[in-house]
């Protein structure tokens, strides 16, 4: 058995094309069935890559228009009408960034408690499973439900909060689109982490311990220290999830297009805003300006999903 | 550094894992008071009628979800038709080149594309089928679910034949089975029960997606199948019911997340079964 394992090993290593190269080198015994396999799953790993390349290209050549026309003035010019025709993406920018960054700042406390008491304290038991399950269950409701109950139940509690710190009580705002988008994201987040912190070699571990370290001084100047790069690249890949999350934020944030006062102000994000105004759009211009924000949103969530991968990898490579 | 007392290092040890506790346990709160919301005020609109009758308009009493249980079948089932295939095909790429460089860029793009926010493919679905087409239609919004399948049904394809050994296949191989029916015939088989799992959790995941049915199946008031017309679905009408400022419209939106809600953990419950009934195990 471990013979075999080698030598499978050594042909995977000498033919990274498959056992099919190996077979091409070695045999002239190629039937058609193999060779039209072959390229048929060759095929459709070409059309995902296809399929990525053309909504990219889709999407560049549908905002056209709105490059033409306000050019790069577009990230930065906060007027957005479309009854005047004068498109202006820098409200939505900054609507996405406040609402994201605040539910990033709710939820991670939360999350890395998560990731901490399953990754290391409760690997299995009557806690651990209770937490995993209700952590499965938060991930698994609609985001429309969210949305749902964000506007009948958070809403009125906020708008109430607001009449006691004196503010305009709208209820709607950024401020409970954070609260929601923040319980969305901590599933995410706490499944993440945890992995990572799973990942941290048990002789570490046990070198703090043996020195007489305690159970939370090894989590915190070793597990936390060790696991740090990936549950960072966990939180931003959260951050992904909450820049391009929809319904939820579209139901409760209060749909207003200008730049928001304070984190209590109606506003939209980038991803709202594409689900308020798409279907209405009728004229040009102002379908290209949605898409163009939708395109901005689609490299905004690529970097970070790059970014937030590539340290996993390189996390998980390393340990 | 200041050296502390074992004491008070053993008081700092328990605050810190009350505290985490706290923290953690904190997250069920939100969960708890979404679950008795939907559970108190959707369990008592849902019965038989609610889920064999059509809406009616503002002020008739009754009206049921019938056509949107329909719209979100036919919707799950096209989205199936167009990711499974190609999802399964890719799986098995990706896994039988692995180490080749083309198969490291498929795997980054299926990263990139299971990242892509759900309102941007809906755009993509608007552009490519609706605009052609002219008009919304229920295919559209499938193509749509399909895009946001595919990522999960290749991942769960790849993993589940990466597990299965090298000894299945040179057996196979060794016999001189043809590699094309070694991969069909031995190892998918062997890898049916992971890539299903993959299929019901990818299929719980787009059950609920609201964004991309915005702009491509549009909602419908009538009952509907076929493809080729806007049709309704479960999460849309929680939608477009839950932002109508009329209360009778926001019970039947309760009504519709209890259904939508038990669906989605149905189907993740079968999933577990699926995979602890159905495991690779050599």
């Amino acid at each position: 058995m471990g013979q075999a394992n080698g030598l499978s090993r050594h042909l995977a290593n000498a033919y990274p094309g498959g056992i099919l190269q190996f077979l091409n080198r070695n045999t002239r015994a190629i039937g058609l069935g193999d060779r039209v396999f072959t390229k048929a799953i060759l095929v459709c790993g070409i059309a995902i890559v296809v399929l990525l390349l053309g909504i990219f290209v889709t999407l560049m050549i549908e905002s056209l228009p709105a490059i033409r026309a306000f050019g790069i003035g577009f990230i930065g010019s906060k007027n957005w009408d479309p009854v005047a025709g004068a498109f202006g993406g820098l409200p939505f920018l900054v609507g996405t960034l406040i609402t994201s960054l605040l539910a990033l700042g709710l939820a991670v406390p939360f999350a890395v408690s998560i990731a901490i008491l399953l990754g290391e304290y409760w690997k299995r038991g009557p806690h651990a499973g209770l937490l995993r399950s209700a952590v499965d269950l938060l991930a698994g409701i609609p985001s429309v439900i969210y949305g749902f109950w964000g506007l009948m139940v958070l809403v009125p509690l906020v708008r109430t909060f607001e009449l006691k710190i004196h503010v305009a009580p709208y209820g709607v705002g950024i401020f409970t689109a954070s609260i929601v988008l923040a319980v969305m994201i901590i599933p995410y987040a706490a499944a993440l982490g945890r992995e990572v912190i799973e990942l941290v070699p048990a002789d570490l571990k046990e070198a703090a311990y043996s020195m007489g370290a305690t159970r939370s001084e090894v989590v915190r100047r070793v597990i936390l220290p060790h696991a740090s790069s990936g549950i960072l690249a966990g939180i931003l890949l959260a951050l992904g999830r909450a820049v391009g999350e929809t319904m939820a934020v579209t139901m409760v944030i209060g749909n207003s297009n200008f730049l928001p006062k304070s984190i209590f102000s109606p506003a939209n994000t980038m991803a709202s805003v594409i689900a308020n105004e798409f279907t209405e759009a009728t004229d040009e211009i102002h379908l290209a300006s949605l898409v163009e924000i939708g395109l901005l949103l689609f490299a905004v969530t690529i970097v970070i999903n790059i970014v937030g991968r590539y340290i996993i990898h390189r996390a998980s490579v390393e340990a | 550094m200041k050296e502390k007392s074992l004491s008070g290092r053993i008081m700092s040890d328990k605050m810190f894992i009350t505290g985490i506790s706290i923290l953690s346990f904190l997250v069920l709160v939100p969960l708890i008071l979404i679950l008795i919301y939907i559970v108190r005020n959707g369990i008592s609109v849902v019965n038989w009628k609610f889920l064999v009758s059509l809406p009616r308009p503002v002020g008739e009493p009754g009206g049921g979800i019938s056509n949107a249980l329909v719209g979100t079948a036919i919707l799950i089932g096209l989205a199936c038709v167009v990711s499974v295939p190609l999802g399964i095909a890719s799986g098995i790429f990706l896994s039988e080149q692995r180490r080749s460089k083309f198969a490291y860029v498929v795997r980054l793009f299926t990263e990139v594309l299971q990242g892509i926010p759900s309102i941007v493919i809906g755009i993509i679905a608007y552009l490519w089928i609706v605009k052609q087409l002219g008009g919304f239609s229920a295919l559209s919004g499938g193509i749509a679910l399909g895009i946001m399948m595919l990522p999960v049904v290749i991942r769960s394809t790849e993993e589940t034949l990466k597990l299965i050994p090298h000894s299945l296949r040179e057996a196979s191989l060794a016999l001189g089975v043809p590699y094309y029916r070694t991969v069909l015939k031995v190892l998918l088989p062997a890898a049916l029960g992971g890539i299903t799992t993959g299929i019901i959790l990818s299929i719980a995941r787009i059950a609920g997606e609201t964004a991309p049915l915005l702009f491509t199946v549009f909602g419908s008031p009538f009952m509907e199948t076929n493809i080729f017309k806007p049709v309704n679905s479960l999460p849309l009408l929680i939608f477009n019911y839950a932002t109508s400022p009329y209360p009778e419209w926001h019970s039947l939106a309760w009504g519709a997340s209890f259904v939508l809600v038990v669906f989605v953990l149905g189907m993740n419950l079968l999933s577990k079964l699926v995979a602890s009934k159905w495991k690779v195990r050599y």
